[in-house]
Order: C-alpha cells, then structure tokens, then sequence
C-alpha cells in the first residue's frame, strides 16, 4: 500500500522553544516488506506531552522501537537522542508475585544494569553516594518512596508502574517513551500516574511520547497527538485531531467522535472495529 | 574429620567439590530467578545420555556431559525464542532421551568393559570421592572459568533477567546474555553431574538458590549467598559422610542442602 | 545378569513359535500380562492428566516411587507395595499443597526441584544400604521384565480394577471439570474434590507404570500413548480407546524386544511410544499439507 501523507493540521508550536528533542520528517517503516505508515512528520521539543493513538497493529508501538533505534526506518530522516537520554517503559507483564528483588534495586538497575561485572562495595564511594541520590530522588519523583525497599513481585500494578517509572527516569532522560503505561490500572491510578507524567513533563523539562489505548486520562495534559490509522497519519493538538472531519479524511469512511458532558471524547463508526481502537468508549 | 582429610580422595573431593558448588550457586541464583529450573532437570537427563554415549563410542565420560549439557541448553535457548514448547512434548522427548542413555549404558557395559558396570550409577548418582587429580584440576578450573565468567555477566544479566525489553533498550545484549547464560548452565550442569550425578544436580542449582533467595531481597547480596550457602551444604555433607560412612556422600550433601531449604522455609517470609 | 546373554533364543520371525517360546518362561508370561494390565491403566489416568495439564504433577510422583521401591526392598516388602505406598502419599501431599495458597512459579520450581532431587537421593541411600540388589538401582529406575511374580501381578491386576473402576464412575464428571473447570463448577460437580481424588488415582498409575517402565520412564506408559491418540484424534471415547491400544502396542513390542535384544526393557518401551508420536505428528502434518493442497482457498492463488 503506498500512503498519501495527509497534510498535518496547522499548529502553531507550544510554548517550549529551543532545539526540538526528536524530530521526524517524512518516516516511514516497513515490516515484514508491508508498509505499516509512512510519511509521518513530527517534531517535539523539550516538556512536551505527546500521545500516539490509532487502532491496533497499526504500527503505534513499531514507532517508539523506532525512535529508540531498535527497529529501522524505510524513509524518510529520524532525529532522536541517544540510548543513554533515553528512558523506555515497554508494554508489559506486571512482575511475578514470586520475585524477591527490592523496587529499588530494580531502579538502580536503571542506572547501571548496562555495565559489566558486579558493583564494588568499597570503591569509588563518592560516586556511589551520588547514585544512591540519584535513585531516591527518581523514586521520590514518582511518589514510589514507601515501598521502593519492598519485593516488587508483592507491589501492586500501579506501584510497580511508579517503580519502573521512576527506573526509566533515574538517568534523567531528555526523552521518555512510553508504551500503553495505563493499560493494566484502575481508574484512580490511571489519572494518578498520568498527573504524575504531566508533572514529570513540565517541572523537568522532559519531552514525554506515550502510545495509549485511550486518550481520556491524558487528555488534560497533552501538547499534540499523532493519530495513525491506515497507513498514514495526522498530527496536531488533541482538540484538533480528534474531530470528526479530521478522522473521516484519515480513515476515509465516515467516523464521528462525540464529546460526553463531562469532557471525554467517544470515536463511533471507525471502518474496522470500535473495540480496541483509539480513544473509544 | 582429621583423618579424613590426610586420604587424598577426600582432598580431591573437597577441593573439586568446593568449586563446584562455588559455580553452581552463582548459576542456581540465575536459573532460579529466570524460572528455568525445569531447564536445569532437563539437563541432568540429556547429562546421563551424553556421558553413556561417549562411554559407548570410547570417549572421556565428561567429552560427552559437556558436548550434551552445553549442545541442549543452545538448542533450548534457540527453541525458546520461538515460544516454548509445551510439558507434554518436552516430557515425550525426554523420556525417550533417557531411555536412549539406558541403552547407551547396555552397549557399554557389555562392549567396552565389564569391570566398568557400575558406570550408569556413577553418573546418576555421583562418586565424588572418586575423582583423581587431574579430574580435580579440570574440574577446578572449569568452575573457576564458570564463577568468573557470571561474575562478569551479573548485572547486565540481571537487568535482563528482570526486564528484557528496557535493558535492550538501554543496549545491553539480552538475547546473546540468555544464550550464553544457557551455555554456562549447561557447562555447569556437567560439573555439577561430576559432584552429585545427574539425577541430583538440581538440587545443589535450585535449592542453595532458592534458599537464599527466601532470606534476602537484595540481589547482589542473594546471589553471594547462594554461591556460599552451596558451599557450605557441600562442606556439611562431606563431613557428614566422613562422620557416618554409610551414608553416601551425594546423599548427604542432597539432605544437607534440602534441610537448609526446608529451614529458611519455616524461618523466612 | 541380561538374558541374551544366556539365552541362545534368537528372534525367528515365526510369530507363533516365537511367543511360544518366550511363554514357555513363566516370568515372561507375567511380564506380558502385568505389561497389559499397567498399558490400560496408565493409558487411561494419562489421557486425562494430559487433558488436565498435569504432566509436572506426574513427573514428581514418578520420582518419589524410586526411594519408595528401594526403602521397600531395603526392609523386605514387595518393590510393587513400595511404588504403591511411596505415590500414593506423595498424591496426598500434592493434593494437600494445591489447596493450600500458591507463591509465585520461580520460587515453587526451586522447591520442586529440591523435593525432587532429595528423594532420588534418598533412593539412592536406600540403595546403597541395600548391598545385594540385583544390577543395582538401574532396574528400579530403568525397568526390568524379570523377577514379575504371580503375587505382584494379582496386586497391579486388583489396584487397575479399582483405578478403572473409579474412572469409570468418575469419568463423565471428570472430562467436563478438566475441559471446563468454571463452567462445570458453577453446574455443581464439585471440582476440587474430583482434582484430589484424581491425584491418588494418578498417584496409582504411575506405581503401576513404574513395575514396568522403572521410575524414570513412567512417562513412556502414561504421557506419550495419550499424547499420541490426542494428536491423532480429538473424540473423547476414540481417544481413550486409542490412548490403551498404543500403550499397550509400546509394552508388548517392548517386552518382544527386550526378551531377543540384549538393550533393557525401558530403552524399547520408551523407543516404541516416542516412534509412534513422531509418526503420528508426521501423520498430521501431511494430513494438513494433503488437506491445504486439496482445497486451495481463493487467496492463496
């Protein structure tokens, strides 16, 4: 299938100047010799909130492994931070109840899992003083301090979502990527973990890219969307992506999206299935 | 106890077996924290045949343990990827394998040598008091290659072992770690055969492990533990047996090793 | 010690004249009939502990019935009482531990594998105090078709009839609670119980397998026949049907074959069933490519 870029809705940039963090122009993947999007331009400098949406397999995670240079490009030009500026929270399994390793060892990790051999107790302790600080004040950051020196196969979901959270931030990344991170938790903790990104994204300065299932819990805190559907994709502010008018040229079928009294934003009518799509009831 | 030692087959026994259980602690940390401990018993089978059949083709017994141990722990770590393949089938083919060692064991017993007839039991079992000192020196530097070589791959082992997809992420090789992991266990599971025989090799890999694994949440401070409690439960059962000569020195250090298993069972979490 | 050796017997492709022959030993005539009786019973309870997933659950009792068997030869008892008493306790000890919570899969394999190996090492001890048994452990782990005596075919013969007898009972209930544990709940059969009093049952099959088959190759009666008519077949009766046939194909070509070729029983036994799964997943695969090539679809033009 060869993908006419959609011409993305004007937005003027949000209030963040500088050097964009990650830019994409003109990016397409193929995989398996199947285009799954092409002709994606983005560009998103520092604290900026921005959430990939679209129905299933239509490529959303293929894109962060993209951005994080484990999954090459077909077109198109990538500019993104290294390895180490970024931090990376994969879709995931929840921990075993049987783990017996602490959340905070599982932060330090984080920060020095990479590197070979074993930590030495008595070296350098100056540095390791220095990472101890750091790692209490990742854990500190994303409200994880009460039970970062418990197991955490015994953690509940949305404690080790902090956990790990605050793993992918103990390096101080410039950059976060994030795959479905509200997937396994209940309401309450869904709109807690996602005030803790908003915070994490204006406070420091980090540029947040979220691939979500529903766009309703981030809502409030986003900059931009990038929505990919059939091949191809729009990108702009949420209010004016998620429209009606915009999904129908995206999708080419017709699709409505409602606004509930109380804020959230229904799609109805999307070609293939309303069930797992995008921001669905 | 003093006596013991002056027998230079209980100092071969002590020393290999010292190192042995040094590797195998550090590797059972792993194994147990991976949740491949149905690994390690597939080994201990694939073990038995590997050594019966270089018996049978007139090759050195652990030529054999190491060509099968390391060959199979590849050859799962390469199926893996693909989905495991489920209880039912693992368990078919591995009957089998087994049967095949029995009949590997015939050929030799009654081919080869007929002096050699309790070589199928030597295997299974262990006869660590019957090493000689070139076998001790192998064995001691295969553990050592062993011990130092988790040493080195301990932490990116560890952040791959808890979190495949960040530690990829964060450019730790995590595919080529679990493989070569496997590989280790697989050299570890043929010493380990030379300590207390293939049947029994799980329970010097899985029980050290998991003991220590029930008393501490640290993992570095586990994963020494783990190496120093299967130390100790070798150093118990062979003056266990040292002390009543009845008792089987593979049998002592299984019972050492299950009692401390059992023990920081009722005293932990 | 191994019969062909002793034997001038060779194999003569006379069928009759050849079983003649090897039933004219009396310990032959009670190994095919024990042969017989343990393919029944351990292809029926394995049929549906392969339904039910069980297979780790009989792979634990299999190695408990080896210190069971040596401790019953260490104080003078029938190998037969020991595989019974040893699997029989070990059921109840894994039907005890099932009700009682779960932790988490790392930590239970770790004791798994400790339970284990403690107890073939206490076979082992058992066998070293034992000093005149006969080829040593290898027959209690390997099998062996000598020494099956009258006594010991009566009790396998008596604990299959109970075993079958159960199943028969339990069976209806059983399939539907294995297949659909929730759905079958919610219609009143009571489920846990049945799990339990499945485990002895197992518990059972596997000492009888273990007569056979030594302990170490238990699998060889009760996994592989059932695994096989599974592949073959998905109809419960003709599954079940199919499950005792093959074992007992697997036992008597086994027993054939150990009686001519001087390689142990286990060695044939486990060669005969793994051949027919191999074939018969074979089977399956050139069913399913015939079939493919048979019916092409439209999109695959």
């Amino acid at each position: 299938m060869t993908a006419q870029p959609i011409e993305q809705a004007a937005v003027p940039a949000p209030a963040h100047a500088g050097a964009p963090v990650l830019q994409l122009t003109g990016a397409a993947v193929r995989v398996g010799g199947r285009t799954l999007w092409s002709g994606v331009d983005l560009t998103i400098g520092a604290g900026e909130f921005t959430a990939v949406l679209g129905p299933n397999g239509v490529g959303k995670s293929t894109l962060l492994k993209t951005l994080l240079g484990a999954a090459p490009t077909a077109a198109g030009e990538i500019r993104a931070p290294g390895r180490t500026e970024i931090g990376y929270l994969p879709q995931r399994r929840t921990f075993d109840a049987g783990v017996r390793i602490r959340g905070i060892d599982v932060v330090r990790l984080g920060l020095d899992g990479h590197r070979w051999g074993l930590p030495v107790p008595f070296l350098n302790r100056a540095r390791r003083r220095a990472e101890r600080r750091r790692i209490d004040e990742a854990i500190e950051s994303t409200g994880a301090t009460g039970y970062a020196h418990r197991p955490i196969g015994e953690c509940s979901g949305g404690e080790q979502q902090r956990l790990l959270l605050a793993q992918a931030l103990v390096t101080r990344p410039r950059l976060l990527l994030l795959d479905e991170p509200l997937d396994s938790l209940d309401l309450p903790n869904q709109s807690a973990v996602a005030a803790l990104l908003g915070r994490i994204c204006r406070e420091d300065g980090v540029a947040v890219v979220m691939v979500a299932h529903d766009v309703n819990p981030i809502l409030h805190h986003l900059d931009r969307v990038v929505y990919l559907a059939e091949g191809r994709a729009v990108t702009g502010p949420p209010r004016e992506v998620i429209t009606s008018e915009t999904l129908t040229r995206l999708y080419g079928a017709p699709v409505e999206v409602l606004r509930t009294t109380d804020g959230r934003l229904v799609v109805v009518g999307m070609p293939d299935e309303c069930r797992s799509g995008g921001p669905c009831c | 106890m003093i006596t013991a030692l002056s027998h230079p087959f209980f100092l071969h026994a002590l020393l290999a077996g010292t190192a042995i259980a040094l590797a195998s602690g550090l590797v059972g940390y792993f194994l147990v924290l991976r949740a491949q401990t149905f690994t390690g018993d597939t080994l201990g089978h694939v073990a038995f045949t590997g050594a019966m059949a270089a018996l049978a083709g007139g090759y050195d017994l652990r030529l054999g343990l190491f060509a099968a141990t390391i060959g199979v722990a590849l050859l799962l770590g390469a199926l893996g990827r693909r989905g495991r393949p489920d209880d039912v089938v693992i368990g078919t083919l591995f009957s089998w394998i087994l049967g095949l060692g029995t009949f590997f064991l015939t050929l030799y017993t009654t081919h080869r040598s007929s002096t050699q007839g309790n070589a199928g039991i030597t295997v299974l079992f262990g006869s660590i008091y019957g090493l000689d000192a070139t076998q001790t020196t192998t064995a001691v530097l295969i553990a050592a290659g062993i011990t130092t070589a988790v040493l080195l791959l301990a932490r990116p082992l560890l952040f791959a072992s808890l979190d495949e997809a960040v530690a990829a992420a964060r450019g730790v090789p995590a595919t080529a770690l679990g493989l070569g992991f496997l590989a280790l266990a697989g050299a570890c599971a043929a010493e380990v055969t030379q300590a207390v025989g293939s049947l029994l090799l799980l329970g010097l890999l899985a029980a050290p492990a998991g003991t220590a694994i029930r008393l501490t949440d640290r993992p570095y401070r586990a994963l020494g533990l783990s190496a120093a409690l299967a130390v100790l439960d070798l150093w118990a059962g062979l003056a266990l047996s040292a002390q009543v000569p009845v008792l089987p020195p593979s049998f002592s250090i299984m019972a050492v090793t299950a009692t401390c298993y059992a023990a920081a069972h009722l005293v932990g979490p | 010690m191994l019969l062909a050796e002793t034997t001038p017997y060779a194999f003569t492709w006379n069928l009759v004249a050849d079983v003649r022959e090897m039933w004219s030993f009396p310990f032959m005539v009670n190994a095919f009939r024990a042969g017989a009786i343990v393919a029944v019973v351990a292809g029926a309870v394995g049929w549906f502990m392969v339904l039910r997933r069980q297979t780790f659950a009989g792979h634990t009792l299999s190695v408990v019935a080896f210190p069971g068997a040596a401790l019953a030869t260490l104080i003078g008892v029938s190998t037969a009482v020991g595989y019974l008493g040893a699997c029989l306790l070990a059921a109840v000890v894994i039907a005890g531990l099932r009700e009682s919570g779960r932790s988490g899969v790392a930590v239970e394999s770790a004791a798994t594998g400790t339970v284990q190996a403690f107890a073939l090492a206490c076979g082992f001890l058992f066998v070293t105090l034992y000093k005149g048994m006969l080829g040593g452990p290898q027959a209690l782990l390997f099998g062996t078709f000598l020494g099956i005596t009258t006594g010991q075919v009566a009790l396998l013969t008596v604990v299959g009839a109970v075993v079958l007898t159960l199943l028969a009972a339990f069976g209806r209930p059983l399939l539907f609670a294995s297949s659909d544990r929730e759905v079958a709940a919610a219609r009143g059969v009571p489920v846990r119980a049945l799990g339990a009093g499945f485990l002895l049952l197992l518990g059972a099959a596997t000492a009888e397998a273990s007569q056979i088959t030594g302990s170490l190759l238990v699998f060889a009666l009760l996994v592989v026949p059932a695994a096989t008519a599974q592949v073959l077949t998905a109809r419960p009766v003709l599954g079940l049907a199919l499950t005792v046939l093959l074992g007992l194909a697997a036992c008597w070509l086994g027993l054939i074959a150990a009686f001519y070729q001087p390689y142990p029983l286990g060695f044939f036994v486990t060669t005969f069933a793994f051949a027919g799964y191999v074939l018969a997943q074979l089977t399956r695969a050139v069913r399913g490519a015939v079939g493919r090539v048979a019916l092409p679809t439209g999109a695959t033009s």
